[in-house]
């Protein structure tokens, strides 16, 4: 493990109500990484970014996130969960909301005319709503805005604290064809200029898919890493799994994978 | 009654002044209308409106409680909304949480509990077998009747609360906006949460006493209510909703004092016609896009 990595595993497990979620898990993302978390539905890729942030704590083997435990930098980890959108009726900024990633966690409350401090934030929350390029709407109330618009910002909010790694929870799921590529687009523009390396959860590979470095396929009984073309591959997530799947590919280099297994949580 | 409105504005209110009652009602009427608008932004945006409306009535049979045992009223009310909020603090969140981090699932255990307090109060009132004025002005409100005493007692919780608000509240829209995040970076969602529900309880048992227990809204809501659809700046909101519930109180006062019909009536029907105005204004500045 080398002083670069951001995140390391080594035969983790995660257990929740007295079910193994999966186990056997070796992971290394190293710093500035494009790494997709990809698995079937309810094999535990939120999981995964939780134990990461230290909200659930393996129960088996060793997880490193920035050379400390998980949850112990988390100052330096920008994070998006998975979501539904603002509603309608959500009266707050898109700015407001991109500033609570700056100092939302603080007690008391800005003074006004703070001062330095104070103009520092507004710079930096002008910063980064101008590099996820929202500085059209910023401005109106997020509630108003596009599925697109509302994703843009809250990646503008995990990134104003100038994090090290970006977790993204299936953030193309709500969106419709054209404002995932623009967003794929976004997060590996991101990537790539601020250096920052991206965990982002997916259901569809397919809009990431030219601008991974890895991904991380979860299974119940472990994981495998490394590039898309090494990892989706019918033989590889046949041997994962242990049950027959096929990888299919359409004239546009769409990938499609057939037959793997849904794991249903059971609550 | 001497009293007449006249078109003297200095004269009006040296009338309005004339009297201590009158005075204490001013003064109980501003300290719960500064309150009730801050707190009550939040509950806005919280979308914990019916814990709010539960809290108030939580508080009559805190007070009709109190005046049937021969207790202060003001404690009473105080009593009851504090312990229900932290009753309804500690109901465990059912399944997932709404995307504003508020406890909608939680509100048929909230209404069950919020009928049982109504009756609970019916009783107390019964059990005094008291006047049936003072029935009409737990609910209602009545514009005489408060003493410098409770002008005391709500200036002291009023101050606490906003004292209070001032710490919890950055990371209590954090929470409000975006709880998950929140969660993540640190904020104990959970503990603000239940801190914002004590704050609200005060709100809704100060205003109680100026405004009746069903009235409450009159203050905690709809100032609020008309602020966010005026403005989406956090800080201009608050100063917003707080400026409108004083407004409307002493408006709302001023002119049940000139009349023969009670405050209550007064101050929420002012609300009211700000509310619809600021609708208006949100249709069509949303319509103009």
């Amino acid at each position: 493990m080398s002083r670069a990595d951001v995140v390391t595993a080594r035969g983790a497990a995660v257990r929740r109500g007295g079910r193994t979620v999966w186990s056997g898990v070796d992971v290394t993302v190293h710093a500035g990484e494009f790494v997709a978390v990809l698995g079937p539905n309810g094999v535990g890729k939120s999981t995964f970014l939780q134990v990461v942030l230290g909200l659930v704590a393996p129960a088996d083997g060793e997880v490193r996130v920035l050379g400390g435990a998980p949850g112990s930098a988390n100052r330096r980890i920008g994070y998006l969960p998975q979501r539904h959108a603002f509603d309608a009726g959500t009266r707050v900024r898109g700015v407001d909301v991109v500033r609570l990633g700056w100092d939302g966690d603080r007690w008391g409350v800005p003074l006004p005319f703070g001062g330095a401090r104070a103009k520092a934030a507004r710079e930096r929350v002008d910063e980064v709503v101008e590099l996820v390029g929202a500085g059209d709407y910023a401005h109106r109330p997020i509630g108003r805005l596009s599925g697109g618009e509302q994703q843009r910002l809250l990646i503008a909010q995990a990134l104003v604290r100038r994090p090290d790694l970006l977790l993204l929870d299936e953030p193309l799921d709500s969106l419709d064809v054209t404002n995932q590529a623009s967003v794929s687009a976004l997060i590996q523009h991101v990537c790539r200029s601020q250096g920052v390396a991206v965990l982002l959860v997916a259901h569809d590979v397919n809009p990431i898919l030219p601008y991974l470095d890895q991904v991380l396929y979860l299974a119940p009984t472990g994981a495998i890493m490394g590039p898309p073309a090494d990892v989706i591959t019918a033989d590889t997530l046949t041997m994962l799994y242990g049950t027959p799947i096929d990888v299919l590919h359409d004239r546009t280099g769409r990938l499609v994978v057939v037959g793997q297994p849904d794991t249903h949580e059971h609550h | 009654m001497a009293v007449h409105l006249s078109w003297d504005l200095g004269w009006d209110v040296r009338q309005l002044l004339a009297f201590p009652f009158m005075v204490n009602a001013l003064r109980a009427g501003t300290i719960v209308a500064v309150v009730a608008g801050a707190i009550g932004y939040f509950m806005v945006l919280r979308r914990e409106s019916f814990a709010g409306h539960t809290l108030a009535l939580i508080g009559f049979p805190g007070a009709a409680g109190a005046t049937w045992l021969g207790i202060n009223e003001s404690a009473g009310f105080f009593g009851f909304c504090v312990a229900g909020a932290l009753v309804i603090a500690a109901l465990p969140a059912q399944g997932r949480a709404n995307p504003l981090g508020g406890y909608g699932e939680r509100s048929a255990v909230i209404g069950t509990v919020q009928a049982f307090a109504l009756a609970c109060g019916l009783l107390f009132v019964t059990l005094y077998h008291g006047l049936l004025s003072g029935l009409n002005d737990l609910l209602f409100g009545t514009i005489i009747g408060i003493t410098s005493r409770q002008v005391v007692t709500l200036l002291v919780a009023g101050v606490a609360a906003l004292a209070v608000l001032a710490v919890i509240a950055r990371p209590l829209l954090f929470a409000t906006v975006d709880a998950d995040v929140a969660r993540a970076r640190g904020v104990r969602v959970r503990l603000v949460g239940a801190a914002f529900l004590v704050l609200l309880g005060v709100a809704a048992a100060g205003t109680s006493q100026v405004t009746g227990t069903l009235l409450v809204f009159a203050l905690l809501v709809a100032p609020a209510a008309t602020a966010v659809r005026i403005t989406a700046r956090p800080v201009a909101g608050v100063v917003l909703s707080v400026v409108i519930a004083v407004v409307v109180t002493w408006l709302g006062e001023g002119v049940a004092y000139f009349s023969p019909y009670p405050i209550g009536f007064w101050v929420t029907t002012f609300a009211f016609g700000f509310f619809l105005l600021a609708g208006g204004y949100r249709a069509l500045a949303d319509r103009r896009g």
